[in-house]
């Protein structure tokens, strides 16, 4: 049984690096260190630069009281902690904090479900599947303002053809990005049309490890297709979708675009998350407030590294 | 499982996708659309009695964005490939004590949310006269594809014989010159992947455009298509119109480098 447990292969592209694993454990002579480092200078100073620094003026924004005119000049007073207690008593963090979770849960639990269900239809490969699934790809390639302003007039209320359809069907047209009731469900299902591509490849290609002798040999200990996909397919399938799942927490955790575009959080704050709050605070009005958009940011940042750093854990408990 | 051959399949196939590309569809629909029948109810499922109005708009207005966008694309990539490639082949043969950190610091800042990156970009750029050019908006972006870039490359070149780096040594070669002229070459898919990636990515930032180029004179199409949605007259088939123009590049990537594009999306999400 030792095939059952196998991890999925990585993808073609990054099946080579376990052959020189084993010797890392060689001397590793000091000329060759310089050149290494000699070569890897360029991106240390790159990710010191334009990673680390911009990070640093983010967090001293967040700890400063800035304005206009301090900002230009530099010399805000430092005040602690005083931006993220502003954030945090501000009658918009309670909405924000739940629509990025709604927003976050939902989008995932579909683009998960339908993604895998494409992935697995896919998998029985059909005449012409390979073409179509490349087309699947478009909505994950398209700019994000192509998607979300072509979702946009797709959901006006008065021209749009998603009320035309429903109409069609006798329902009352509705307000899809005006009301306060729908807006966020709107910008939910332009972010799940965006992400299935994602979730369908990388399940596709965990699917394509799976070793079809283990379903054959499921078929003949008379597994049927349900006990198949709950005994076989999902289990095996486990690594692969942790890793879809929480590198799609972390990208929908920071979805800004669709949101700005299609209704820049509101109406009346009932589609903004942090990550258009803090857009919003910082260049969003006449008189921007960095240092509380500043605060909100990092409030994601540690979100997102938190899930971030499970994922990473995940990823090395896989490699071995 | 075994490949079945069924049209029932094919055709079902076909529905689905029709069903996820019809947002693509209606992009282009809408963009033939004349204004006179932009709000009629039911709209016209086909571009019957089509106009070319909104691509002439395109025409008249639009085609500075996009050489903003192609310069900016490129711009990303020249600098991505530069900060890139070397580092990637270092992690993959050089062995440098301390990769596996670096590695993980690239893992880590693929995470870290465009918003919060703006913001901190705004602050310096602010300071050093960067703000609103064309080099500081292609750092900017060239951040979205550099951690991207080096893991790609990195798991690339990995894969290259050692013996291939050997016979090069023997001959004499140092360290540049295989880099330059046995690994660079041989892995011209990895970097052609990268390259596309880094320029789609690129071209399609809004976040970056829209906070450090907001008052630039030169803008690029993110923005282009931003300020028309804005517009209180919103000419729906001339955003649309701009909208088509501004996927060419996403198509190329798919006909062009079909498989890479699977490759390059798995590459980023599984085990390198």
């Amino acid at each position: 049984m030792n095939h059952v447990t196998q991890a999925p292969a990585p993808p073609a592209a990054a099946r080579a690096p376990a052959a020189g694993r084993g010797r890392r454990a060689m001397a590793r002579p000091p000329s060759r260190q310089w050149a290494a480092w000699a070569f890897l200078a360029p991106v240390v100073v790159y990710l010191a630069v334009f990673y680390a620094y911009p990070l640093y003026r983010n967090l001293d924004l967040s700890l400063r009281d800035y304005t206009v005119r301090s900002f230009v000049r530099g010399d805000a007073p430092f005040t602690g902690t005083a931006n993220y207690a502003k954030v945090v008593a501000d009658p918009t963090f309670g909405p924000a904090l739940w629509h990025t979770v709604v927003f976050t849960v939902v989008s995932l639990a579909f683009q998960f479900t339908i993604g895998l269900a494409l992935a697995m239809f896919f998998h029985r490969n059909f005449r012409l599947s390979a073409t179509l699934r490349a087309l699947f790809l478009v909505p994950w390639l398209l700019p994000l303002i192509v998607s979300s302003s072509t979702w946009s007039w797709m959901l006006n209320s008065d021209s749009g053809v998603v009320n035309a359809v429903l109409g069609a069907f006798g329902a009352a047209p509705v307000h899809w990005l005006t009301s306060p009731d729908w807006s966020l469900w709107s910008v939910v299902i332009a972010n799940i049309w965006i992400g299935i591509p994602f979730n369908l490849v990388v399940l596709y290609s965990g699917l394509q490890a799976i070793d079809p002798v283990i379903y054959e040999a499921a078929e003949l200990d008379g597994a049927n297709g349900s006990q198949r996909f709950w005994r076989v397919t999902f289990p095996l399938l486990r690594p692969v979708s942790a890793i879809t799942l929480l590198l799609g927490l972390v990208y929908t955790l920071k979805v800004f675009d669709i949101i700005w575009i299609m209704t820049r959080g509101g109406p009346s704050g009932s589609s903004t998350t942090f990550a258009t709050w803090s857009y919003r605070l910082g260049f969003g009005n006449l008189l921007p407030a960095f240092g509380p958009g500043a605060a909100v940011g990092n409030l994601l940042i540690v979100m997102a590294l938190v899930f971030g750093l499970v994922y990473i854990r995940l990823q090395r408990r896989q490699a071995f | 499982m075994r490949g079945s051959r069924s049209p029932a399949k094919t055709a079902l196939g076909l529905v689905l996708t029709g069903l996820m590309l019809f947002p693509v569809y209606w992009m282009i629909n809408v963009s033939f659309t004349r204004d006179q029948d932009m709000r009629k109810s039911p709209p016209n499922w086909f571009p019957v009695n089509g106009t070319l109005e909104g691509y002439h708009e395109v025409l008249d207005r639009q085609l500075p964005y996009l050489a903003t966008s192609l310069v900016v694309g490129l711009g990303t990539v020249a600098l991505t490939l530069l900060v890139a490639a070397p580092a990637a082949y270092s992690l993959a043969k050089l062995r440098p004590r301390g990769g596996g950190a670096l590695t993980f610091a690239l893992l880590i800042a693929q995470m870290i949310p465009g918003i919060i990156m703006a913001m901190g970009f705004y602050a310096i750029f602010l300071s050093t006269g960067l703000l609103n050019t064309l080099p500081g908006l292609i750092v900017a972006d060239s951040t979205l594809a550099v951690p991207f870039a080096v893991l790609v490359l990195t798991t690339f070149m990995s894969g290259i014989p050692e013996e291939l780096l050997q016979a090069a040594r023997v001959d004499g070669a140092g360290a540049l010159r295989t880099f330059w002229s046995v690994v660079l070459p041989v892995s011209r898919n990895a970097v052609i992947t990268v390259s596309l990636f880094a320029f789609l990515w690129a071209w399609s930032d809004f976040v970056f455009a829209s906070t450090l180029d907001q008052g630039g004179d030169h803008q690029p199409i993110t923005l282009g298509i931003y300020h028309y949605i804005g517009n209180n007259n919103q000419q729906w088939n001339a955003i649309m119109a701009t909208a088509v123009i501004a996927s060419i590049p996403a198509t190329v990537l798919l006909v062009v480098a079909q498989r890479y594009v699977a490759a390059g999306v798995t590459a980023g999400a599984v085990k390198h």
